[in-house]
């Protein structure tokens, strides 16, 4: 094991609290066709307080899925946790036996995907899983469970609901059915609900709905959320913290205000500046380049070989630093307290 | 600026399932809709699923047969044309799609990709078309060395460049871009949209957008309109537009945008599907028409 970095892991939550989930160095590796394992997600931490939204942030590839994936052990092969730890309610998932494993799922960490038809069994009515996520985790059974449903369908605001919970998956538009799955992840009342790109394949209007709705069950569930996204806007109206990831690694986290008005590793000002719509008219501000593909990342920073402000440096691998109280980097840039 | 396109109170109605006998129900997914694109201009055409963008795009190109109204481009009436002349006038209308990767052929090398159109159209030999493919390359980018490799051997962002190259590879005059970036990450889109520009400017291009990301289109067109179940309710200057929306829907929409300076709720407006009315556009400003 290499000692833990110097620097001050600066962005926790208020002093003295356990976090609700804790992440601690977690990596993941993926088998490539050659032969050789290459991380996709890379000595990955951070933290989520109760009540807490943290917004994890990065394009495709970056590794913020695999890092969802691994928080529950849902990793296939080629795929395999090689590190760190999960640590919820106390106990590091990595240490449980496949039946406590699935009575977190579900019950403490509730999932909410893309698209719907991942997570609903298109041959049962939407009434029918939830009421076994309610009998599995023996919260309710027979005609409780049936008017547990209801309320459920009722909060998530899916108009008519005892006819709603009849229908099949298919039989509802893309909005009810990412309002259904959001029921069926609140049904076993978890205290955090992993979002992964909740709102991505939807219009921009149904958008603006979904994300009403997570705000108004995060505060009647009192729920955490880890809102997985490539959308700075989608993170600037939810989250209280951002993880910028790139290639595996969180370069930046801090509170949402910091990271979009006063970015501090290159990547996150190259993604904000890239972004369309502030100057109508002109050239888009670019990143040059793409991102590398797993197996082929620099040894040092692995943005180094797209960034504007690169130097020898970083050819090492950068550690963690703080750009500012609260404000976590990792830059040569930023040579920190400790570093 | 003169009218290069000039599309007139075209309809497409979709028959879904009838039998031989008896047609099933008719679905207009384009209604009525009249709009002209000056040359040169990049003009915007907005909506969410199921608005009729796509279908409208596609009819235009004759890729799908419109049910009724006039396509003109440069003053002539293309769906009367007969195949051979259709096929000559498409030389000047090409269209990009969302998915290089499914508008590419797996099998063929980039370079014979980029080279068919010439191919099928028989323009130039064998010598002349390489020639003009390794223009092509360099005029979007890529290295000479790209039109020996496969489609599945580049990244999302450099497809899209080889399905640019082959569009432009006949010299058209018009783009139909049909969400040309969305299924790009925002550094790689914020490349390919900056070519477009740049490509614009160097061929004299003019760009029929059509895009459901509103941050893109403000960004990058001259005029928009916003479709709404088959129908066109607003269109006009996008600065006009996006500054003082005339109709409940496009408020609606551009309300519902995510925005960067804004943390918590939006402060969105709401349209009332039922208040929906198919009403004719009327000039609200100096060439800002709404359905209102």
């Amino acid at each position: 094991m290499t000692p833990p970095a110097p620097a001050p892991a600066t962005s926790q939550p208020a002093h003295g609290v356990a976090p609700l989930l804790s992440v601690e160095d977690l990596t993941t590796v993926f088998r490539l066709a050659d032969g050789r394992e290459a991380p996709a997600v890379d000595g990955v931490s951070f933290t989520i307080a109760s009540g807490e939204t943290l917004g994890l942030v990065g394009e495709s590839g970056s590794g913020k899925s695999v890092t969802a994936l691994s928080i529950v052990r849902l990793v296939r092969p080629p795929g395999r946790i090689t590190g760190g730890r999960v640590v919820i309610d106390g106990h590091n998932v990595f240490d449980l036996d496949e039946r406590e494993m699935r009575s977190i799922r579900g019950r403490r960490i509730g999932f909410v995907f893309q698209e719907p038809m991942v997570a609903l069994d298109p041959v049962y009515t939407i009434g029918a899983q939830i009421e076994e996520t309610l009998a599995v985790h023996a919260l309710a059974r027979g005609a409780a469970a049936r008017r547990r449903v209801i309320e459920l369908l009722d909060a998530v605001r899916i108009p008519r609901p005892d006819e709603r919970a009849d229908a099949y998956p298919h039989q509802l538009s893309g909005g009810l059915r990412q309002r259904a799955m959001i029921a069926l992840a609140l049904s076993a009342e978890p205290a955090l609900v992993i979002a992964d790109e909740p709102t991505t394949a939807l219009d921009v209007t149904v958008q603006a709905e979904i994300l009403d709705l997570l705000r108004d069950m995060r505060r009647a569930f009192n729920l955490s959320l880890l809102l997985i996204t490539h959308d700075l806007g989608v993170v600037a109206g939810m989250a209280d913290r951002v993880a910028v990831m790139y290639a595996g690694r969180i370069v930046e986290q801090a509170p949402t205000a910091d990271v979009l008005h006063a970015p501090a590793h290159p990547y996150t000002r190259g993604l904000l500046a890239s972004m369309p719509g502030a100057r109508p008219g002109t050239r888009l501000e670019a990143i040059a380049g793409t991102v590398p593909p797993i197996g082929s990342l620099p040894i040092g920073c692995a943005f180094a070989p797209r960034c504007p402000r690169r130097f020898e440096a970083c050819d090492e691998r950068p550690p963690i630093t703080a750009a500012a109280p609260g404000h976590d980097v990792r830059c040569f840039l930023y040579p920190g307290a400790g570093a | 600026m003169t009218a290069l396109l000039e599309v007139g109170h075209l309809v497409k109605d979709f028959s879904a399932h009838g039998s031989l006998f008896r047609k099933g129900p008719v679905t207009r997914a384009v209604d009525d809709v009249t709009f002209s694109i000056e040359t040169g201009e990049t003009f915007g055409l907005v909506g969410e699923s199921g608005s009729g963008k796509t279908t409208t795009g596609r009819c235009l190109l004759r890729l799908i047969e419109p049910t009724s109204g006039e396509v003109r481009f440069r003053d002539e009436n293309v769906l009367a044309m007969p195949p051979r002349e259709l096929r000559r006038t498409r030389r000047h209308l090409q269209m990009v799609f969302q998915d290089p990767y499914s508008s590419l052929d797996p099998r063929m090398r980039a370079g014979a990709s980029v080279a068919e159109p010439l191919v099928i159209h028989r323009i130039g030999n064998r010598q002349a078309r390489d020639a003009r493919v390794a223009t092509l390359f360099d005029l979007v980018g890529l290295p000479a060395d790209a039109a020996a490799r496969y489609p599945h051997e580049f990244s999302g962002g450099q497809r899209q460049r080889i399905g640019l190259a082959r569009a432009l590879a006949l010299e058209p005059s018009l783009l139909v871009l049909d969400e040309p970036v969305s299924a790009l990450d925002v550094s790689v889109q914020a490349q390919v949209v900056n070519l477009l520009l740049d490509l614009q400017q160097r061929l004299g291009l003019t760009y029929l957008f059509i895009a459901h990301d509103l941050r893109l289109v403000r960004q990058i067109c001259s005029r928009v309109a916003v479709m709404y179940r088959g129908r066109i309710v607003e269109l006009g200057p996008a600065d006009r537009l996006f500054d003082a929306p005339a109709h409940g829907y496009t408020r609606a929409l551009l309300t519902a945008i995510p925005r960067l300076d804004v943390t918590g709720r939006l402060d969105r407006v709401e349209y009332d599907e039922a208040s929906f009315e198919r009403l004719p556009l009327s000039e609200v400003a100096a060439g800002h028409w709404a359905a209102v």
